[in-house]
């Protein structure tokens, strides 16, 4: 198969690049709109509320819109075609931003049923989502192996929050207070943002150059002061560390917990079993791993899971079946640390979860991830001798590598802009090491998708050697080409008009 | 990569200057290299009390924000006020025009724990692998 940047398709005229705005189209008088003549008699608005509130003069509205139907009609069915979207090109960004989220779920999520219920309802009327939400509950139980969930934090990090709170309230109630939080050098920067938020002091375990937690570090660092280690696994370096069971000894040797972040789930779903490996609490992101539609700042999900000794500090409510089948919020939990959100967690996106979890059940879960897991690694494969792999594999979902040319002064930006004029959108830069691309393929895409983005970036090296230009200088086949970050940062122009 | 010799350096990229007990401080070439271009530098105001390993302002370029760390304790009695409309001072002349802050220094020995050019050099050297 060759692979050609996708010229026929994207490329435009500089007059429709410099399409004019629709406050720069029209003309007086044109209105999408006709309103019918009123049926009900005008009245004098100074003699209905009083003269002294009325202003002086109309309102001036310089340059508001007037446009017609059509011409309407245009402009945004235009811009659409300008959308660089996942129902039409590949995603490298992964369960993090934009796994495939399928449609039933939000056929679920939209189902009158649910989407018209108000939190005040009587416990009779709402017997639907207290079940699904009681089994959602139990399916992540099961994930996790983990004694219970609490479906309530809004995201992961808010997870993460309820997580440490959690710890906290167990170390106080045998009389202790720890201060201390370890967090791996590769840790989501909200491992140590929580660690503050709930005043406690992050420090730092340093990683093997195999991108493993250096057990000796953290045998160093940790003590009777400690709290907990935050720990991802597989983790943001897209390495599975299976000394897990040798760090959860060492953490509870000292009476510390260990905390999973969740956020890479989609490479164990069946697989492993995080109780089985030490962990005692762990965030779920339902929005990622059982797919929602989100960017960052939500839409999303945090359930937290626990293992048995921490369950009296787990939120309430908590959804709980009754002795005669039926589904209510318990209340009652003596050492609870309270609500940690309005009402009851976000239904929309706990739907999603649910429908996800149910549609693929156990089996489909695990192939998921076997899937998601064996495409990372092929990939990985088949990008090895033209890019720099800082860790060696295998990896799980993801891994990640380094654009290295040699002479040529070709960055991660620059493959990734060029990314574009293949079709394909950009991947995570610059993160979690420096100048490398994150490339999550998760496990929906086809092979013939996998190749393609393979051959996409062995172009662009090629492309390098030869002619380092081009690929500076993308994209070339786009609405708009590359931008200048730099004096839109330092010089933002931010006023309309032009 | 040219690092000047008459001043130290911390691992975190930030260099001191000391002239009698004033320290002036900006970041490397390294860092403003790696930061790519400096869009916005958040200075402290004059006056302000700083201490040795604390958080003091912060850089901003197209691609990371990054905090920046004073290695003495003293007060601010100086800014460089350019920076404000000329942040690209840092990247073009990150150990002349680019410099930050001047700090009185209550103890300018705090220094000497700091790395020297060679030593910052090799560090710089480790982190590209």
């Amino acid at each position: 198969m060759s692979v050609m940047p996708a010229e026929e398709r994207t490329i435009v005229t500089p007059a429709e690049a410099d399409h004019p705005l629709l406050f720069e189209q029209g003309a007086p008088g044109a209105t999408a709109v006709s309103l019918p003549e009123s049926d009900v008699p005008e009245i004098d608005a100074a003699s209905a509320i009083g003269a002294e509130y009325l202003a002086e003069d109309a309102p001036e509205l310089p340059g508001f819109p007037e446009i017609g139907e059509m011409d309407l009609v245009r402009h945004y069915t235009r811009l659409s075609h300008r959308l660089f979207s996942v129902d039409e090109n590949f995603y490298p960004l992964g369960s993090c931003t934009m796994k495939y989220n399928p449609r039933v779920n939000e056929r679920a999520a939209a189902m009158p049923e649910f989407a018209n219920l108000h939190p005040y309802q009587p416990i009779e009327d709402v017997q639907g989502i207290l079940e699904t939400l009681f089994h959602l509950r139990t399916y992540l139980e099961e994930i996790s192996g983990l004694s219970e969930v609490t479906l309530q934090p809004s995201a992961g990090a808010q997870g993460e929050m309820t997580g440490l709170m959690m710890i906290n309230a167990y170390h106080r109630s045998r009389g202790e207070n720890r201060p201390k939080v370890l967090t791996p050098d590769s840790a989501h920067g909200t491992n140590p943002a929580t660690c503050t938020m709930c005043g406690r002091q992050a420090c730092t375990v340093k990683s093997r150059s195999d991108g493993r937690v250096d057990l000796d570090d953290l045998r160093a660092q940790v003590d009777d002061q400690t709290a907990a280690l935050m720990i991802t696994n597989p983790n943001t370096v897209g390495v599975f560390d299976e000394q897990i069971s040798d760090i959860a000894a060492i953490v509870h040797g000292c009476g510390a917990q260990l905390y999973l972040d969740g956020a890479n789930m989609n490479a164990l779903l069946g697989i492993a079993r995080p109780a089985d490996f030490g962990v005692d609490v762990m965030h779920f992101n339902t929005h990622k791993t059982f797919s929602t539609p989100h960017g960052c700042g939500g839409p999303g999900a945090g359930p937290v899971g626990v293992a048995e000794h921490l369950r009296p500090h787990l939120p309430v409510p908590q959804v709980v079946r009754c002795d005669d089948g039926s589904y209510a919020w318990c209340e009652d939990r003596s050492k609870s640390i309270g609500k940690v959100r309005s009402f009851y967690g976000q239904i929309g996106v706990l739907l999603r979860a649910f429908v996800y979890i149910r549609a693929l059940g156990s089996d489909g879960l695990r192939n998921a991830s076997e899937k998601a897991v064996l495409s990372a690694n092929y990939l990985a494969a088949r990008l090895k001798d033209r890019y720099h792999f800082p860790f060696p594999p295998p990896y799980a979902h993801e891994f990640v590598m380094v654009p290295r040319f040699g002479s040529a002064r070709v960055t991660e930006l620059d493959v990734a802009k060029r990314l574009i004029d293949y079709g394909i959108h950009p991947p995570t830069m610059s993160w979690p090491i420096q100048h490398c691309l994150m490339i999550e393929p998760t496990e929906t895409e086809s092979l013939a998708t996998l190749d393609h983005f393979a051959e996409a970036m062995i172009a662009i090296a090629d492309e390098v050697e030869q002619d380092p230009e081009t690929v500076r200088t993308a994209p070339h086949n786009m609405p708009v080409r590359r931008m200048d970050e730099v004096a839109a940062s330092r010089k933002p122009n931010i006023r309309w008009p032009r | 990569m040219s690092v000047p010799t008459d001043r130290k350096f911390l691992e975190s990229h930030e260099w001191f200057m000391a002239e009698g007990d004033v320290v002036t401080m900006g970041i490397s070439q390294y860092a403003a290299d790696e930061l790519t271009d400096i869009t916005f530098v958040d200075l402290p105001t004059v006056g302000m009390k700083i201490s040795d390993g604390s958080e003091f302002g912060e850089v901003e370029s197209v691609k990371a924000t990054s905090e920046l760390l004073s290695a003495v304790t003293g007060e601010v009695v100086e800014i460089n006020s350019r920076l404000e409309e000329e942040p690209e001072l840092v990247n073009n002349d990150p150990f002349g025009d680019g410099w930050m802050v001047k700090i009185k220094a209550s103890d300018v020995g705090e220094l000497e724990k700091l790395m020297d050019a060679e030593a910052y050099k090799m560090h710089c050297a480790a982190q590209d692998g």
